[in-house]
């Protein structure tokens, strides 16, 4: 038994090291997802305090109006600029009708408000767009298909082109995201206001128009988490499922880091794979469902705070 | 804010008139009126909760006040926001340092200039063309604040990471980067060494000398508040006791009693 736990799974990977880059790539391409997802809540955290419990469910609302539009004869790309357009009007709304109201209500609050939302767009989603699973428009949104195949340490190694292209926008996007939030006006102003409310406000800073910004910022990485995780499987509400997913990656990168979606989301993905491909077996399989969990319980014993999270210090 | 028309130094910049500010049932200020003259140096003293702070907070829109009106440049408001106040030209420090401590200090120098720059989200999301060009006349603007606080060696330095008597100086540094026409200091000088207070006297008087700033002060430091303001106003329990000249104040019965404390 233990030799079945600790020592056979590492003879596998040595054994066939085809096989281990293969389970790899499979996890980085999951883990980038994750991080775009637990990017959306991170965004959000920051700005405003708020765990916004709607993310999952808006990359799934980001999908379906996308491929809604698409459906009612919009040409692919302008579907996408319509979607944004959604996506705007969705932020300024958010702004408008839940967080003004309950500005300087206990966080709790404003986290049940997220779970009203998450039902409310449902609901719309529903209403509008029908429960059935939908297609997403790959192919129309030039995204690639089919695979390419490397010989490499005496095996193949298939790669598929969708997730390479999925780890190559994600990439782009955090990198754009960064530079914007290190180098512009907004940025800064979104900096300003995620470290203190009080003196944003005293240099002329509207927390409306940067909750606004935030969650319209959080809706773009939906929709765009939304498309990739769209092409790989379909769209459906089953999808904010995945949102549950950034849960551990926000506990192992910390709430309030960027970097720490981004490793933490790797982290999990990585781990969930290989831990399901070597472990897997001895239990019956399954564990990928669960393990990411279980890493996070893990690391909340050692560092609360997260990998890259602010340590809070209390003052007695 | 331009269109506003200017007002002339030794006029009324702004007029508080019968300021009254409950928080439930506790009494903050008690129909307090007094102006401040553009130029001027005006200070405000009492011991602690007097509601200066309250003060603070109702002028720049931090609080509303329940009665009593503001007339800012001639024009009385009602309700403000604090981040129109700052469009109007109120900025202001805090009693205990509101800067974003992850943030460098030229970052938070810079974050004071968010209001002057105004080019469009567009040109920011590429960081080029007339946000570049913007970027870089603002960042020259900053780097001289930055030159006449004396604060150069510290330019990279996240805030948080400074002593308090450097981060309040950042502070300063940021208000003064939104090229207030009213500035707010509350207790610039509190749990600084007498070399750092030194300091901070002479940029706040080099502040009224180059800018041409109109400074409103809390301070506890007496020596101080004498030095530098042309006129001090105390306040005690929410009541205005005194208001005048330095020499004036200081030889005001009620003033002594309230800082030495009498048997009433």
């Amino acid at each position: 038994m233990l030799y079945n736990i600790f020592i056979d799974p590492f003879m596998q990977m040595g054994g066939a090291p085809d096989l281990l880059v293969q389970t790899l790539w499979e996890g980085l391409v999951s883990g980038v997802l994750y991080a775009l997802i637990a990017l959306g809540f991170v965004l959000i955290f920051k700005a405003s305090g708020v765990f916004n419990f709607a993310q999952g469910i808006m990359v799934v609302f980001a999908a379906l109006t996308l491929v809604g539009f698409h459906e009612k004869g919009v040409p692919a790309w302008i579907a996408v600029i319509l979607t944004l357009g959604v996506m705007y009007v969705l932020a300024l709304a958010v702004e408008r009708v839940v967080l003004r109201p309950l500005v300087n209500q206990p966080d709790i609050i404003l986290f049940m408000a997220t779970f009203g939302l998450t039902y409310v767009l449902i609901g719309i989603g529903e209403f509008i767009f029908g429960g059935e699973p939908k297609q997403m428009i790959t192919e129309q949104l030039f995204l690639p298909r089919g695979a390419i195949d490397v010989k490499m340490l005496g095996g193949r190694v298939t790669f598929q082109k969708l997730d390479i292209a999925a780890a190559v926008i994600a990439t782009v996007m955090i990198g754009a995201l960064a530079a914007f939030f290190q180098y512009t006006r907004i940025g800064r102003a979104l900096r300003a206001v995620a470290d203190s409310h009080k003196a944003a406000l005293s240099v002329g800073i509207s927390l409306n128009q940067i909750w606004a910004i935030v969650w319209f910022a959080a809706g773009i990485v939906a929709l765009i988490t939304g498309v990739m995780w769209g092409a790989r499987s379909e769209v459906s509400f089953g999808l904010d499922i995945i949102a549950l997913k950034a849960l551990p990656v926000l506990i192992l990168g910390g709430f309030t880091s960027i970097p720490g979606a981004i490793v933490g989301g790797l982290i999990i993905g990585i781990g969930e794979k290989i831990a399901e491909f070597y472990w897997g077996p001895l239990v019956g399989g399954g564990i990928e469902n669960w393990i990411a969990y279980v890493i996070a319980l893990g690391f909340l014993m050692v560092r609360p705070q997260g990998l890259f999270g602010d340590k809070i210090i209390e003052r007695i | 804010m331009q269109t506003m028309r200017s007002i002339e130094p030794g006029q009324q910049l702004l007029n508080v008139e019968n300021v009254s500010l409950r928080f439930g049932g506790v009494k903050a200020i008690t129909d307090v009126s007094f102006d401040i003259k553009k130029g001027e140096v005006r200070a405000i003293i009492g011991p602690n909760g007097a509601g200066k702070t309250s003060m603070l907070n109702v002028i720049n829109g931090f609080y509303h006040p329940q009665e009593g009106q503001i007339t800012y440049r001639g024009e009385a408001r009602a309700r403000m926001r604090p981040h129109v106040a700052a469009t109007q030209g109120i900025a202001r420090t805090f009693q205990n340092v509101a800067l974003f401590k992850g943030m460098t200090t030229l970052d938070n120098i810079m974050v004071g200039r968010t209001l002057k720059m105004q080019k469009s989200f567009f040109w920011q999301l590429f960081r080029h063309g007339p946000a570049m060009n913007e970027e870089i006349e603002h960042r020259k603007f900053v780097e001289e604040i930055i030159d006449f606080l004396e604060i150069e060696h510290i330019r990279k330095v996240p805030v948080g990471k400074l002593p308090y008597g450097l981060q309040k100086r950042v502070e300063l540094g940021r208000a003064l980067a939104m090229q207030p026409e009213l500035l707010l200091l509350d207790e610039p000088m509190a749990g600084m060494n007498l070399e750092e207070k030194e300091d901070m006297c002479r940029f706040i008087l080099d502040t009224k000398e180059q800018y041409g700033t109109t400074i409103a002060l809390i301070e506890h430091d007496m020596g101080v508040v004498m030095d530098l303001s042309d006129r001090v106003v105390v306040l005690e329990y929410g009541i205005k006791i005194a208001d005048g000249t330095p020499e004036e104040v200081k030889a005001n019965q009620k003033v002594i009693d309230a800082y030495l404390g009498v048997a009433h």
